[in-house]
């Protein structure tokens, strides 16, 4: 009992860091359609900005203070990197969904190799508040709190993003841009502002993804963005492209699958699950992955 | 006194690909009434729409009061006062009626006086997903969401198309209403609404102008229209927006005629 509620909880946690890594990817296809195969590097921008902010706070300052601000800053630089490349890079590309791919796949291994060559390829450890690396019993299991942290940010994010979709003018334009945006044009709404704006939503969330992600793995490397960026793609696309409760959902059945057969089946398997489940939902719900959009 | 046109076309080409859609179409819409966009099926006539509204690659002179707007962005020709229809009415599925007009009317919604009194249906419906509401019904909230702006210009693209008879005479109705106040410029394929409410026509055939003038004479002249539309109007009568027959046929052949022969 106490081992399933680890693992639930591990598979929570690690579900909620694929939600915000998968979020930003999945607003940001819904609306504008194109594949941002950048987002990986927006999350390892995030995460070393916060490695970078930790290490240049003084020791006096406590250790969740600075985390605290580490999490601040990668959100904040992630939605910068965001707003950047939509507007220098991605906005002339508009409709020229080949070049949209090349630009961001081009932009994604840039991004890697500038860390690699400024920071060097090994990872540098991140440091944890006493409480985040810690555990909490509950039913007889020790369950790391820092899965709770995961899964508390991953609520709050979907439903702020859940309430601004639903009750403010710019989730409603977001709402009818992803069913049709040159509708949304013709309607006399400046729809490439609001690409901008969810460009720079999405490199927040993926900047705020990165950091945490680091906190998971106990450091920041370079090989990180591409790593979350793969299970994030997964999400979106068995989630529904554009979808974004889907994402919600498909992110939670994701870590959940592949913690389960982690360690019910072997260690490994569950990447292989993951992609497996992938498999299954593109052969069988085909049709539904591109209703997704609307 | 000559009233100058809300709207001037010159030289209008539009390509896509290998495709010259619009070769050179040249009109004037005048500020008074509804102009008739006419034509058999695949001359142009959505083209040229989405051409005054820069949603086809376009070259050519437009002018929307006297100003040129032929490099506007879209969003900016709407807010400048272009309202546009589509064909398909393009209302957002997935948001209720009063979303659909919000987009436009961002405080009022289905509570805007226009939509009270054009659309009182639309009122009771404000809960309502679009995606769930008839065609007919779509088309009100396709018609009303461009009715919350200030237009100087409506182009409206088969606002009848699929229709039953009964809302064909309702959307009608709405049309000319809305005339009295705003220009438009239609294309549709239904001769009996366009007799009924139409001023002027145009008449575009293989991508260019082939016909301009009055309304009336030109579908009053049996052997012009079957020339023109590929069809003959039955004579008028007290049901003259009813039913949605007879409909001009598929293009054949391109015309022989350049496009002053009959203007």
């Amino acid at each position: 009992m106490s081992t399933a509620l680890l693992l639930v909880v591990t598979g929570l946690g690690l579900g909620a860091l694929y939600f915000l890594a998968a979020s930003g990817l999945s607003l940001i296809y819904g609306l504008m359609g194109v594949l941002n195969f950048a987002h990986g590097a927006f999350m390892l921008a995030g995460a070393y900005a916060g490695w970078l902010t930790m290490g240049a706070l003084p020791a006096s300052v406590p250790l969740g203070v600075k985390l605290l601000l580490a999490v601040l800053v990668a959100t904040a630089v992630g939605a910068v990197v965001g707003f950047l490349v939509e507007v220098v890079l991605i906005r002339p590309l508009y409709r020229r969904h080949i070049q949209q791919v090349l630009v961001t796949v081009g932009l994604s291994l840039a991004g890697t190799a500038a860390v690699q060559g400024i920071w060097g390829s090994d990872p540098h450890p991140i440091e944890k508040p006493a409480w985040v690396a810690g555990t909490t019993e509950v039913a007889g299991a020790q369950l790391p709190n820092d899965r709770f942290l995961y899964i508390g940010v991953a609520v709050i994010v979907f439903l702020g993003l859940l309430a601004l979709l639903r009750f403010t003018r710019l989730g409603l334009v977001i709402r009818a841009g992803v069913e049709n945006r040159t509708m949304v044009e013709a309607l006399g709404i400046d729809v490439q502002r609001t690409f901008t704006v969810v460009f720079a939503m999405g490199g927040a969330a993926a900047g705020l993804a990165g950091i945490l992600y680091a906190t998971y793995a106990g450091s920041v490397s370079p090989a990180q963005g591409a790593a979350l960026l793969i299970f994030a793609f997964i999400v979106v696309v068995i989630g529904g492209m554009g979808s974004f409760v889907g994402t919600a959902v498909a992110a939670v059945v994701v870590g959940l699958v592949q913690q389960l057969a982690n360690y019910y089946a072997a260690s490994g398997v569950g990447d292989l699950s993951v992609v497996l489940l992938l498999a299954v939902v593109l052969l069988v719900r085909r049709p539904s992955i591109e209703a997704g959009r609307a | 006194m000559t009233v100058s046109p809300v709207l001037s076309v010159e030289d209008l080409h539009v390509r896509y690909g290998g495709s010259h859609v619009l070769q050179g179409v040249s009109f004037d819409v005048p500020a008074r009434g509804v102009t008739a966009l006419l034509g058999r099926n695949g001359v142009g006539k959505t083209t040229t729409l989405k051409a005054l509204l820069g949603l086809a690659p376009r070259q050519g002179r437009i002018t929307l009061q006297g100003n040129d707007i032929g490099r506007g962005k879209t969003f900016r020709l709407v807010r400048g006062g272009i309202g546009y229809v589509p064909e398909d009415r393009d209302v957002f599925g997935g948001l209720t009626v009063d979303e659909n007009l919000r987009l436009v009317g961002r405080d009022v919604g289905v509570g805007a006086p226009v939509v009270g009194e054009l659309f009182p249906d639309l009122v009771a419906r404000r809960k309502q997903r679009a995606g769930t509401l008839s065609g007919g019904q779509q088309q009100m909230v396709a018609l009303a969401r461009v009715l919350l702006r200030d237009n100087v210009l409506l182009l409206v693209d088969e606002p009848t198309k699929g229709l039953a008879p009964k809302l064909v005479t309702e959307v009608a109705d709405v049309l000319a209403r809305v005339a009295e106040r705003t220009p438009i410029l239609l294309v549709e394929q239904n001769l009996p609404l366009v007799r009924r409410i139409a001023h002027t026509v145009v008449v575009l055939d293989a991508g260019r102008v082939v016909h301009r003038g009055d309304a009336a004479a030109l579908l009053a002249d049996a052997n012009l229209t079957r020339e023109l539309l590929g069809v003959s109007l039955r004579r008028p009568t007290g049901d003259d927006a009813g039913p949605a027959e007879p409909h001009t046929e598929p293009h054949t052949e391109p015309h022989a005629e350049s496009p002053q022969d009959r203007s």
